[in-house]
């Protein structure tokens, strides 16, 4: 496949997750901060945002698991973790710790459980649309092309 | 005049009003204390400011960031004045000492008050916007923070400074106002990864946003006019 072809179907991709919510306008930011002196920012800052959530769902799982649960604790978990995905851009996670939270809040066990599927679920999307979306621009590198911007007209 | 990296230069000569004569500490980089516990935000905003052309120190307390600024547990203040820091911004909701509890420790010190504080919250309480201005934060950002943000910041910091910090607030309220008028049209991003592009006003694909970042200047007094207008975040 060649380069303009690899930046194509990056676009398209890149395109598909903000329609379907998976990565809002947040994210764009993210990209345009990125330039020759710090190509792998946005790489960089998903990473810590892996390694930040998937230690937040550890914490949360074991909250939840606990005999008596600690509701302000889960509550600040879940704080945490809808801080940093709006940080990056990650809106159905950041939604699903919206909808979690007030669960929390009416302290309502079961709710928290769902809840904390639902976010499992979401951040599993969210780390493999991303792996995804980065290895297709290491594809691209690797042609020795540049990694198109979206641009925000769609 | 100063001949060091671009940009920051080139924003202050141009800002530069006829008869001043900036010191040596005016043609440096605007050197801002980042405090925040998450890491996720901290490189975020660390990176923020590094576009925006700003020396970044970054800690993840209050604590810490009372210690850097030399104001230990005792409110006295070391000898130490190497490295002055000319903006602090705080997130707001942080274990240990609060975002809030930063800023009043910081306008209680006789040393440190001066230094305007900017405080970030992921939450848009209005209670508590207006609390943070009313105990002397010079601005309130809604999280996640964004070019725009920052670059609105600055823009009234070296205002500022270039002004000799005469009447902050006011001017504080009038830069806004020329951030208004001079801040660009949409503008689409295309194949270069620029990073000088101000302001994006798009907030996502459905969302036909209309409002400005900077609010007009007409509402002063009202905290709404510092919040950025979510539709839905």
């Amino acid at each position: 496949m060649e380069v303009g072809q690899m930046q194509r179907r990056l676009l398209e991709y890149t395109k598909s997750l903000f329609m379907e919510g998976v990565l809002d306008n947040q994210f764009l930011q993210l990209q345009q901060l990125q330039d020759e002196s710090n190509p792998d920012f946005v790489a960089e800052v998903v990473s810590l945002f892996f390694a930040d959530s998937e230690r937040l769902l550890n914490d949360l799982t074991r909250a939840l698991d606990q005999p008596t649960i600690d509701f302000k604790m889960v509550d600040s978990h879940v704080h945490q973790l809808k801080g940093s995905s709006s940080s990056i851009g990650a809106e159905r996670i950041k939604n699903a710790c919206v909808a979690f939270r007030n669960f929390c809040e009416e302290q309502n066990i079961e709710g928290c459980m769902s809840c904390l599927q639902q976010v499992k679920q979401e951040y599993c999307l969210v780390k493999n649309k991303l792996e995804t979306l980065f290895r297709m621009e290491q594809q691209i590198v690797a042609a020795g092309g540049s990694i198109p911007m979206m641009e925000l007209s769609f | 005049m100063t001949t060091t990296n671009g940009v920051a230069s080139l924003r202050l000569i141009s800002d530069e009003i006829d008869g001043f004569d900036l010191s040596p500490s005016d043609t440096e980089e605007v050197h801002v204390l980042a405090v925040d516990d998450s890491f996720v935000d901290r490189k975020v905003i660390e990176r923020l400011l590094t576009i925006s052309s700003c020396k970044v120190t970054a800690v993840d307390s209050g604590r810490r960031a009372l210690q850097f600024l030399g104001l230990d547990e005792e409110q006295s203040v070391n000898g130490f004045d190497g490295l002055k820091v000319d903006l602090i911004i705080t997130d707001y909701c942080m274990p240990g000492m609060t975002g809030y509890e930063l800023l009043k420790k910081i306008k209680d010190s006789s040393a440190l008050r001066e230094i305007p504080v900017v405080i970030m919250s992921s939450e848009n309480i209005l209670a508590r916007i207006d609390r943070c201005l009313e105990d002397g934060a010079e601005d309130f950002i809604v999280k996640p923070v964004k070019l725009s943000d920052v670059k609105r910041i600055k823009d009234y910091l070296t205002r500022d400074v270039n002004l000799g910090n005469e009447g902050r607030g006011i001017n504080k309220r009038k830069a806004r106002e020329s951030c208004d008028l001079s801040s660009s049209p949409p503008s689409v991003i295309t194949s270069s990864s620029s990073p000088s592009s101000p302001s994006s006003p798009f907030r996502s694909p459905s969302i036909l946003s209309s409002s400005a970042p900077c609010s007009p200047p007409s509402t002063l007094d009202s905290p709404t006019s510092r919040l950025k207008m979510t539709i839905s975040d």
